[in-house]
């Protein structure tokens, strides 16, 4: 048999929440509406969008934390959106933006890190338990005797450290990662990515990384996708993007984000936006984009672009540029 | 040399906590003259906030200024009584607060306590603050403003809110403007909004701004002068050239370092190793220390003095003393 060449592959994926607007009626809330996306192995996607776009929900629908409500997921080529849910998890997994809440506070690391070795059975006796336990926190830059610490007598770059080796415990080839380093502090934050940069080339794992902040995103993916209210609005490999953006929306990201060198700072032109992100609840007809685009024609109006390809695998959903 | 409006000298600011006193704020000094943004960087943790706090007096209960001045126009602002503070908070010195979530009241109308301010501060009967209120709102750029006085904070969404923290902040064209993060909680493209927003008005109202912030890049933009602090202390001041193209301090050279930036984007990045300082458990010497690859025996012993390495640029290190010396001693 072939080995496919996606690891991950998502086609069409929809999430939408109800949501109660009167005793007998409900809206759906379009979180994710119609998202594709393929990941190589030992890749690197990068998706970004501002809060409220989505991006948190595609990677949480991906590993069913929600169950989505269309479109399929495929991992090496089968079809998981249905499948035994266990079993999917022992091949992705996730690392939490906050590493405050996401470890239970009467856990010790070592039953945080051993919990899913327990789930999954991937262990022959208590010895080997916990050698694979110290393993993962050697892996991850803990000290042994840590182990039976909990965590909050951790700072909060160690604690997301933790997260990840928990992550990392049942062997996974694909980590979804959601804003692993937004709460982290900027001297930390350089740490954890350098981290998760060692792990790719050592592991050979493929992320799914998730964030706000373009410039993390730049330097740690392959390829980066912009999400606008629920759909990807552009997909291209980081340099790509960086270098000739085309999406308006991606344009104006690009300029907002401030960059910590006052020549370029001062001399580039900021392309700002007029207004708020609309509600996902009442989103514009056509194109979501086109109630802050300055380049919205009728068409917009009337149909939504779809992704198309510009050459070299970049990818934009526009009618105008 | 221009007015200088602002004068913080050797401030000392503890907390009094059940695990002991926390010396958040450890001798800080900077001056603000009229008319310049004053940028201060640094890790959560560094002081910062509470430093702005201090300067309007609004620390928490446990918190006191243990030692210090601040100067406002030469009268000493930690002296004030309650009266004199609130002639100062609000009309002389305003504050713009991290989150617009929480910062305003939820069962009050916007234009309430837009014009509580107004009101308190200036002789305007009703009608003129409600008519002040709808002309702050429209030169922040919110829209529909006479709409927006009588809806209420959750009508609004956050971008809006920090709007209306900067009328409510300005409404007594006040000479000085302390921004506490005041984009954190905000998205980029929103975030870009607001930092336009900021350079346009201090351009047209000509107030001086305190902007706090732990971005790198929103410092970069917007300020004219920088200090950068860490464990409670100013490690290096100097102009937006001084601090990105010649840093001095080992700390400041780490953060820059540290960060990703369009140029070198697949280059490995160089972290500051170990974690960030513990304030009850401050070391002797130079705060920075412990974490420091530079770091000499005299660094943990002995706090660094401010040396000047330029018209406007000083750093507390002894690294910068070392060579200094070297230097001085090769002349000879």
């Amino acid at each position: 048999m072939n080995k496919p060449e996606y690891l991950v592959e998502v086609r069409d994926l929809k999430q939408h929440f109800p949501i109660k607007t009167g005793m007998f009626s409900t809206t759906p809330l379009k979180a994710v509406d119609g998202v594709s996306f393929t990941i190589k192995p030992g890749e690197t996607l990068g998706l970004v969008g501002e809060s409220g776009c989505g991006k948190t929900t595609v990677g949480r629908s991906l590993l069913r934390l929600y169950k989505p409500t269309g479109g399929q997921v495929f991992f090496e080529g089968e079809e998981v959106t249905d499948s035994n849910m266990t079993a999917l998890r022992k091949k992705m997994q996730m690392v939490f933006q906050d590493p405050y809440s996401s470890l239970n506070p009467r856990m010790t690391v070592e039953d945080i890190i051993g919990e899913p070795l327990d789930v999954h059975k991937l262990y022959r006796g208590k010895k080997d338990r916990r050698e694979k336990i110290l393993n993962m926190m050697e892996l991850v830059g803990l000290n042994a005797e840590h182990a039976t610490r909990y965590a909050h007598e951790f700072s909060g770059g160690q604690r997301q450290r933790i997260g990840i080796a928990r992550a990392l415990a049942v062997n996974p080839k694909f980590i979804v990662c959601d804003e692993p380093v937004s709460a982290l502090d900027v001297s930390i934050q350089a740490q954890v990515i350098n981290m998760f940069e060692e792990l790719k080339d050592k592991l050979g794992v493929a992320y799914l990384f998730i964030a706000h902040d373009l410039l993390v995103v730049h330097h740690i993916a392959d390829r980066i996708a912009v999400m606008y209210l629920g759909k990807i609005v552009e997909v291209a490999s980081a340099d790509d993007l960086n270098n000739a953006p085309v999406h308006p929306y991606t344009l104006s990201l690009l300029s907002a984000i401030p960059i910590p060198d006052p020549h370029i700072a001062h001399s580039r032109q900021r392309i700002i936006l007029e207004g708020d992100v609309p509600s996902p609840m009442n989103l514009p007809t056509g194109c979501s984009f086109r109630t802050r685009c300055s380049y919205a024609t009728q068409r917009c109006a009337e149909e939504c672009p779809s992704l198309t390809d510009r050459g070299d695998g970049h990818f934009v959903a526009c009618f105008n540029k | 040399m221009s007015e200088c409006l602002l004068e913080v000298k050797e401030l000392c600011t503890y907390f009094h906590t059940e695990a002991g006193e926390v010396r958040a704020v450890n001798g800080v000094s900077f001056s603000l003259e009229a008319g310049k943004i004053l940028g201060i960087v640094g890790e959560s943790g560094s002081g910062k906030s509470v430093t702005a706090y201090s300067i309007m007096q609004i620390l928490a209960e446990n918190g006191r200024i243990a030692s210090g001045e601040v100067l406002y126009k030469g009268q000493d602002v930690t002296k004030f009584n309650k009266s004199q503070l609130k002639g100062f908070r609000g009309k002389v010195c305003s504050i713009i607060f991290q989150d617009p979530m929480t910062s305003l009241n939820p069962v009050f109308t916007i234009g309430f306590q837009l014009e509580e301010a107004i009101l308190l501060h200036t002789g305007k009967n009703k009608a003129q603050a409600r008519e002040r209120a709808i002309e702050m709102l429209t030169l922040v750029g919110v829209n529909q403003p006479d709409k927006r006085v009588k809806q209420y904070p959750h009508e609004l969404s956050g971008g809006m809110r920090q709007r209306v923290m900067i009328a409510m902040a300005l409404a007594c064209e006040p000479d000085v403007l302390i921004a506490d993060e005041p984009t954190t909680a905000l998205d980029v493209t929103i975030q870009a909004q607001i930092l336009e927003l900021m350079q346009e008005l201090q351009k047209k109202l000509g107030m001086a701004i305190i902007l706090v912030t732990h971005d790198l890049g929103v410092i970069a933009d917007m300020c004219d002068e920088i200090i950068v602090m860490y464990g409670g202390r100013v490690c290096e001041r100097g102009n937006a050239e001084d601090i990105f193209y010649n840093p001095k301090h080992e700390y400041t050279k780490g953060l820059l370092r540290s960060i990703p930036s369009i140029k070198n984007a697949k280059e490995k990045l160089v972290p500051i190793a170990g974690t960030p300082i513990n304030l009850l458990n401050m070391p002797k010497g130079c705060a920075f220390s412990s974490r420091c690859d530079s770091a000499m025996k005299i660094c943990l012993t002995e706090m660094p003095e401010e040396v000047r390495l330029g018209d406007t640029h000083l750093a507390s290190c002894w690294v910068n003393v070392k060579e200094m010396m070297k230097d001085g001693g090769a002349k000879e």
